[in-house]
């Protein structure tokens, strides 16, 4: 027998890795000493895990362990470099370029530049949800000081090309920043070789604990930033605060471990995902959401949109399976997912949508579980669904005149 | 979302699911909502020849809260004339599924349903 409830919402967040919370415990109480004390043995000793976490983040992402800054999380990181980079660039220019289908953690930082007198451009995307690069070559202005795209989409998984964007901006002398807090330990990132200035990671979407992240900040050619955290001059001034020793072992350790499992764990992953894939393939009506080209989307990830059944109802009707939903009825705005909107999804299937993000600890049998329940949810709800009635008595819904409310 | 008990019971049973023939003597028909809203409910009614509503059918695509809002005025309708049944208002649907504030418009569009319905049974039988 299955154990429930299953876990499907990785992309939200993962558990803590069991070999991740053991490395953890002897930095809370038995070693507890601040890692900025630098008189005696408590401090040292704290130190020194601080700089071997930091030398096991840098090299899941291929950086010098000088170029981590230890953050609070990606939300934090995404602010400092976007803020910090478009402030200490201000003389420069004041035009930022970013994507529509960005986190909000991005979006809404950019909105508050845009408060402070910046301009913004949020470039839509094509239907796979990948970034269109004539569009964004023809966005560029003189006045373009900071570009922000993400690797890897939370909602769709797909991975944009930030090697291609970043070798434009390089060239044109543009800040560029990425939001990997979804990317590591999903996807190689090289930045010896990928022309980014800085890049947001986070611990809890890869089996690391929450509250930690970090920020990539290149050495050469060198990315300034202006400070947005003020205080104790830690992390070379970057960002002021006492640093959580045990939260950051626990993201050294997780990354470390991404880093040794990564090989033996995507190509189980993608076969899992492939098999609810087949399973949901079976459901008639039922779309998927952002290209699946296995080169530009995670493995993890599985975006589906079930025509004519609302997505909260489907979710309510599938309670053993902890999925997420781009339905307006599951955010505080009354609004359906921007993400699928933006990929030109109409607002019905953007209702529609269930987000399935698979991970370490998926297995083949809550796998099957679940295109089970899923089968019977979706049967279940289009009997009760009038959209369906019609579309199965050939009426184009697209045709109806809707009282809208 | 957390959900009452009722909303629950009422997802999980729901009551008068289905949709009777469109030429059926006495039935009528109110479809409300748009499907990019979330939501659409369909209530029909069938009346007998003394005015009473006998009995009554729904399909809604929607979240929880709206299939139970739906599913709850297919009960209260049974029995009641026309004009009782447009007595039922929106915060007695609410009131009694204790839904959340942000669930609140799901009670609105079933009550608007029992009015496109009955109103749809007037312009059938050539009331006003």
């Amino acid at each position: 027998m299955v154990k429930l409830p299953i876990y499907l919402d990785y992309s939200a967040t993962t558990p803590v890795d069991p070999g991740v919370v053991q490395a953890m415990i002897p930095w809370l109480a038995e070693r507890f000493g601040n890692p900025a004390s630098r008189s005696h043995a408590f401090g040292w000793e704290a130190d020194a895990a601080v700089e071997k976490a930091r030398e096991n983040v840098a090299m899941l992402v291929g950086a010098d362990s000088r170029e981590i800054i230890w953050t609070s999380g990606a939300t934090e990181s995404n602010n400092l470099a976007i803020k910090g980079a478009a402030h200490f660039h201000k003389e420069k220019g004041r035009h930022i370029i970013t994507l529509k289908t960005e986190h909000k953690a991005v979006l809404d930082t950019v909105r508050e530049l845009e408060r402070e007198g910046f301009a913004a451009t949020y470039l839509g995307v094509q239907e796979s949800g990948l970034i269109d690069l004539g569009a964004f070559r023809a966005a560029l202005r003189p006045d373009t000081s900071v570009v922000s795209v993400m690797l890897v989409n939370n909602e769709i998984g797909v991975i944009q090309p930030v090697g291609e964007i970043g070798a434009i901006c390089r060239e044109k002398g543009i800040v560029f920043h990425v939001d990997a807090a979804q990317a590591t330990g999903k996807v190689e990132i090289d930045l010896l070789k990928l022309p980014v200035d800085l890049m947001s990671f986070s611990a809890h979407k890869t089996y690391g604990p929450k509250g930690i992240g970090a920020l990539f900040v290149r050495r050469k050619p060198r990315a300034r930033l202006e400070a947005q955290m003020h205080g104790g001059g830690h992390e070379r001034g970057l960002r002021s605060g006492t640093l959580p020793t045990h939260q950051i072992v626990g993201m050294g350790e997780a990354f470390r471990l991404a880093r040794e499992n990564m090989a033996s764990e995507l190509p189980r992953i993608r076969a899992l995902r492939d098999r609810l894939l087949a399973g949901i393939s079976g459901i008639e009506a039922a779309y998927v959401n952002g290209g699946m080209a296995p080169e530009h989307r995670v493995p993890h990830n599985l975006n589906v949109s079930f025509a004519y059944v609302e997505g909260e109802s489907l979710m309510m009707s599938i309670k053993d399976i902890a999925v997420s939903s781009g339905s307006a009825c599951t955010s505080a705005s009354l609004e359906p997912s921007y993400v699928l909107r933006a990929l030109g999804r109409d607002d019905e299937l953007a209702h529609s949508s269930i987000r399935f993000t698979l991970g370490r600890f998926t297995t083949t049998e809550e796998i099957d579980h679940a295109i089970e329940v899923l089968r019977r949810g979706v049967a279940k709800l289009r009997d009760l669904s009038p959209l369906w009635e019609m579309a199965q008595a050939g009426i184009d819904l697209d045709t109806v005149q809707w009282a809208a409310h | 979302m957390t959900y009452s008990n009722k909303v629950l019971d009422h997802y999980e049973n729901p009551r008068n699911a289905g949709s009777f023939a469109q030429d059926e003597e006495g039935v009528a028909t109110g479809m409300v909502g748009a499907p990019a809203c979330g939501d659409v409910m369909k209530l029909q009614i069938k009346v007998s020849k003394d005015g009473i509503i006998e009995d009554a059918r729904f399909k809604t695509y929607g979240c929880g809260s709206a299939i139970a809002s739906s599913s709850l005025v297919t009960e209260w309708v049974k029995g009641k004339t026309l004009d009782e049944a447009l007595t039922i208002k929106n915060a007695r649907i609410a009131e009694e599924l204790a839904l959340p504030p942000v669930k609140i418009h799901c009670s609105v569009l079933a009550e608007d349903a029992i009015r496109a319905a009955v109103a749809d049974y007037k312009k059938k039988h050539g009331e006003k």
